[in-house]
């Protein structure tokens, strides 16, 4: 088995966490990557500035869909503010796989659509 | 897909020429290169070649007056002179380096293009076309208002030459720009008999021969065509030098494309004349030492036979056509017969490309997965994109064979039952 397809990856790839739509969500954004078609959307419940429920759709390759289904999870409970912290290196922690350059917006692509509908920062993460 | 005996090729012997395949990749795997439609790797004469002009003539062109400039002058224009010879050029100043085809294709629009064509004429391309092949046309389109036309495929991935016969006959056609060999699905596009519609209704013919001129035998003369453009990085030349050939008639009716130096006959404050061809489209100081390492890589090609290297390919496709269809969940694409090249896209069952790719990457097979700069293609052919592999003269049937066992391990990773 290869190091970049370890089984959580493929797990979460094959049984996505938290994955659909909400019916009246408060924040959603959905983006994707053109070259390779990768694409996220999110759904976000918020009460108190904090993410309450989380929901993402989408299709593409297991790295953007594995991590988005990861983030879900991640961030599902958390503030807003602890949200805005949350760096690209955090993620890929998360994914705990070696992601070369060429998958680095595969992998971040949820995150970049997660920041863009919890408050309309629209650019790739750092 | 032929009967005929192949001039069977010392493959053992040819990688012995590319120093790449010394190397490992991905913790000791030996290198199984299947990308040669990207990039072809480089044979030592080559090398040898581009690093020899370096040390031994480096110095700039054509105005020297001193031993090594001369020298340096004689060795770029038997470049000239020799892949002239190699695709049947009447004369080697019908042979115009460019950085690539993209760079030919666009100087054929920019200087062509924008002196003949007016609103309302009609240039036909295809839906095969790489994007070099499509943008150029579309800016001009935009810019000048001319109409681009797309001539559609079947499903087995062939031309539609009764769509062409139809623009040809109805619109007024100027160009039909047209690739030889599709770099996402292999079709060997009839060329002759395009040439020949085209030039009945009176319209020229351009072709991107980046993916034929590094595998089949070509003579511009015999094929009729117009145009042709070609990569040197595809077959066994350096990066940065490419080729637009035209008919010396054609070209030496056509304006300059870039100015500058090189390409002027005289300049004054009031203005300049141009320059004879091919200079008058070489403004600037060329890439010389990668138009001799092209050189030295047509050399290596003619010593092999582009007939034999077109027999070996089609050896590796007979080989590797049956072996992946027998692996679970995939799609082959591409037309199956003598009009195909060695190129394979394929799907596995619903494993993104790029998964697929990076699961053979850690087998040390590289292969392309992706659009192929092919998007009206891929949307043609209802996918976002394919994994891709090619072949060159110096892949052997342990090539595909690895190809084939890391593809089973990918099913075996994403699960994808037979």
């Amino acid at each position: 088995m290869s190091d970049l397809y370890r089984e959580q990856i493929l797990d979460h790839y094959q049984n996505p966490r938290n994955y659909g739509t909400l019916d009246h969500p408060d924040r959603s954004f959905e983006d994707s990557n053109p070259l390779c078609g990768d694409r996220i959307r999110i759904d976000l419940k918020i009460a108190d500035d904090r993410i309450v429920d989380i929901r993402f759709s989408g299709r593409g390759c297991a790295i953007s869909q594995a991590s988005a289904s990861i983030l879900t999870e991640l961030v599902k409970g958390k503030s807003l503010d602890e949200v805005r912290e949350l760096g690209a290196q955090d993620l890929l922690d998360e994914l705990g796989v070696p992601i070369s350059p060429a998958r680095r917006k595969c992998a971040l692509l949820s995150l970049k659509v997660l920041k863009a509908a919890a408050y309309g920062l629209n650019e790739w993460p750092s | 897909m032929t009967a005929s005996k192949p001039v069977q090729l010392d493959v053992a012997r040819i990688r012995a020429d590319f120093p790449i395949f010394q190397r490992t990749v991905r913790d000791g795997k030996p290198l199984v290169y299947l990308d040669s439609a990207a990039t072809s790797q480089k044979p030592v004469s080559v090398i040898e070649a581009l690093a020899g002009f370096y040390r031994t003539s480096n110095a700039n062109i054509h105005r020297g007056i001193y031993e090594l400039s001369e020298e340096a002058s004689i060795r770029y224009e038997e470049a000239r002179a020799r892949v002239a010879r190699f695709i049947g050029a009447a004369r080697s100043e019908e042979i115009v380096f460019v950085r690539n085809t993209t760079e030919a294709i666009n100087m054929v629009a920019r200087t062509w293009g924008a002196s003949r064509l007016r609103a309302g004429d009609v240039v036909v391309t295809t839906v095969l076309e790489h994007h070099s092949n499509i943008v150029p046309w579309h800016q001009l389109a935009a810019e000048r208002g001319i109409v681009v036309r797309f001539v559609d495929i079947d499903d087995t991935g062939r031309l539609r030459l009764d769509q062409l016969e139809t623009f040809l006959r109805n619109e007024p056609v100027k160009l039909v720009a047209v690739t030889h060999v599709s770099n996402a699905l292999g079709t060997i596009n009839p060329v002759r008999e395009i040439a020949r519609l085209a030039h009945e209704a009176g319209a020229l013919l351009l072709i991107d021969g980046a993916q034929s001129v590094p595998h089949l035998p070509i003579d511009v003369r015999e094929l009729s065509i117009d145009f042709l453009a070609f990569s040197g990085h595809k077959m066994l030349g350096p990066f940065g030098i490419g080729v637009l050939w035209a008919r010396y008639e054609l070209l030496s009716a056509l304006p300059p494309f870039l100015g500058g130096g090189g390409m002027i006959r005289t300049v004054t404050t009031e203005g300049f004349t141009p320059g004879d061809v091919p200079a008058r489209f070489e403004a600037g100081t060329p890439s010389v030492a990668d138009a001799v390492a092209l050189g030295a890589a047509v050399e290596y090609l003619e010593a092999i036979g582009l007939a034999a290297i077109r027999q070996h390919e089609v050896s590796l496709l007979d080989y590797a056509l049956p072996r992946l269809a027998e692996i679970p969940g995939i799609r082959l694409y591409g037309p199956v017969g003598a009009d195909r090249a060695g190129v394979i896209s394929f799907t596995l069952g619903d494993i993104h490309p790029h998964d697929v790719a990076a699961i053979l990457d850690t087998h040390g097979v590289a292969v392309r997965a992706g659009h192929h700069c092919t998007q009206p293609l891929m949307r043609r052919l209802g996918v976002t994109a394919t994994t891709r592999a090619s072949f060159y003269l110096y892949n052997w049937e342990a090539d595909v064979d690895r190809l084939v066992a890391a593809l089973r391990e990918a099913c075996r990773v994403f699960g994808v039952a037979g």
